[in-house]
């Protein structure tokens, strides 16, 4: 059953990763993305770790992709003018490709020849203690300077971002919500007696 | 005979696990959809309530049929899909909403045990699938080629991750309490002996609230709902829509709303647990239960919609981002301070 679940999501997320590179249609190929990254949560679930399968789709599908989508939608972006520099840049693109293929591997032939390798890690999984808990427990104890440090360099990342792309124009009329707020009718509203017949 | 056969079924059903989960599935899915047939007969009802008007009154007894001719009336137009439209992604998203709003209901406990997957990282599920649902909108909108629908994909799916925040972290303070992400045990850990006082939304109140408003705004519910402000967008991201497509972005929404009661039934408000501990509401069974604390925060979904005007656009988005995370922010920091130093009388 596993196994038949294995290679149900494997087949799908390596054909949708080639839909990603040769589809025509930008929007198409980010839609393939998701549906990769769906089927990576699923080979996570049938690894036994579910907070990571779950964590995979929240983070990369429900925010980083949207924003993808988003960028592509908007953005009136050309593929074929795009695509006419492939012959130049292909000798750069397939040696890349052929020093990932010899890394790959060579991580496939360390598991052959040691197949004990994965227990001899530096912080084995523990017995029944849920994946979830097990995780919190190296990462807030020992990688904890790791896992700050990690927060930070996203930290400044986001402040960055926002530092890049914030430009307060002058002359432009803003609400302000703490005046909005403290207006009263006293001094909103003004009640006349306007006389019969001869106006204001 | 009929004893016989029964038995024969139930040894079939042990024997073959996974039949037990499709035949549990399907019941439940049907269950839920008869169930989300009368809330938006409710919702309809409420609303005109509000007005002083009678509502839907001529299907069946008050009107008590009124959802199935709608869907009938629905499910036998002919669909239209407009010429310029991208067909494929144009079909497949009210599919995809539907499918991932119902989807979300595989993890629910709506009784002790009843939960058709009690797996451990089940609030994750919810609140991965619900977050999945960004995507219905955006590529119906992208897919019906048109400029309407477009503008308002964007808005909603900008609204909803925006709020998406703020719900994790009101979700991250409940977990901070039960000490767990599986439902049934967040539910367990509200089991005290002060029963429904001891229930999270007291200890947790600021959170509760904010809760029902994200929730508010992530099923883009009224006051929320720019997705289909009628007087801006026509009719949001599904005004090229017709027929059963439609249908299915409509039944999406609604069954995402019982969930979101359900959720706030699970995290706050003690799941399938009596209110009072005590002989006649310990009869009652936990389904019932259940089914009248999510009904009960439907009906307040329904409230807002009739007496709650609409918010603008940076309104929304202010509540959301300047309000809503630093307070939920501060929440989270404030109850992992008192669970750690504050001893045995705030935590379980």
């Amino acid at each position: 059953m596993a196994a038949v679940l294995f290679y149900i999501f494997a087949t799908i997320m390596i054909g949708s990763a080639c839909v990603v590179i040769f589809a025509r249609n930008p929007v198409h190929s980010v839609l393939f993305l998701i549906l990769a990254f769906c089927n990576g949560a699923g080979l996570f679930l049938l690894a036994g770790a579910e907070f990571l399968a779950m964590i995979l789709i929240v983070v990369y599908v429900g925010a980083v992709a949207v924003l993808f989508l988003f960028v592509v939608m908007m953005l009136d972006v050309d593929f074929a003018e795009l695509k006419q520099g492939f012959a130049k840049h292909l000798p750069l693109g397939l040696g890349v490709g052929v020093v990932v293929m010899v890394e790959l591997g060579l991580i496939a032939i360390g598991w052959q020849s040691a197949p004990n390798a994965p227990y001899a890690a530096a912080s084995p999984m523990l017995a029944n203690v849920s994946n979830t808990a097990a995780l919190g427990q190296i990462l807030y104890t020992k990688y904890a300077v790791f896992f700050e440090a990690s927060a930070m360099v996203l930290l400044t990342a986001m402040i960055g971002a926002i530092v890049l792309t914030l430009h307060h124009r002058p002359n432009v009329k803003r609400q302000k919500i703490s005046d909005q707020n403290a207006r009263t009718r006293e001094n909103v509203i003004e009640i006349k007696k306007v006389p019969f017949r001869t106006g204001v | 005979m009929i004893d016989t056969w029964m038995n024969q079924i139930s040894a079939l059903l042990t024997q073959y696990p996974l039949l037990l989960a499709t035949v549990k599935s399907v019941l439940l899915a049907v269950v839920l959809l008869i169930y989300v047939a009368y809330i938006i007969l409710a919702d309809r009802k409420i609303w005109a309530a509000v007005q002083l008007r009678r509502g839907p009154n001529v299907v069946g007894p008050w009107g008590l049929l009124q959802s199935f001719a709608d869907f009938f009336k629905f499910a036998l137009k002919e669909p239209i899909i407009p010429d310029t439209a991208n067909k494929g992604i144009f079909l497949f998203a009210p599919f995809l909403m539907a499918t991932l709003s119902i989807a979300a209901w595989a993890v629910v406990p709506v009784a002790d045990g009843w939960a058709v997957g009690d797996i451990n990282v089940g609030i994750l599920y919810i609140f991965a699938l619900s977050s999945l649902g960004v995507y219905g909108v955006i590529m119906g909108g992208w897919a019906s080629n048109s400029k309407y629908p477009f503008l308002s994909a964007l808005r909603s799916a900008a609204q909803m991750v925006s709020y998406e925040v703020s719900i994790g972290f009101v979700i991250i303070t409940v977990l901070l309490c039960a000490g767990s992400l599986n439902l049934s045990d967040i539910v367990r850990a509200q089991d005290t002996q002060y029963g429904m006082l001891g229930w999270y939304w007291l200890r947790l109140l600021p959170m509760f609230v904010i809760f029902f408003v994200s929730a508010l705004a992530e099923t883009n519910r009224p006051p929320f709902d720019l997705v289909e402000a009628e007087s801006e967008l026509v009719a949001g991201f599904m005004i090229e829509y017709s027929a059963t497509p439609y249908v299915l972005f409509m039944l999406a929404e609604y069954v995402a709303i019982v969930t979101m009661c359900a959720l706030l039934t699970i995290l706050f408000f003690g799941g399938w647990l009596p209110p009072v501990n005590m002989a006649p509401f310990t009869w009652v069974p936990g389904v019932i239960w259940f089914t009248l604390k999510a009904s009960f925060f439907f009906f307040f979904f329904a409230m807002v919609k009739a007496f709650v005007p609409r918010y603008r656009y940076d309104q929304l988005m202010r509540l959301g981002w300047k309000v809503f995370l630093p307070i939920s922010l501060t929440m989270v920091v404030v109850v992992a301070s008192v669970l750690q130093f504050g001893g045995e009388a705030f935590g379980k």
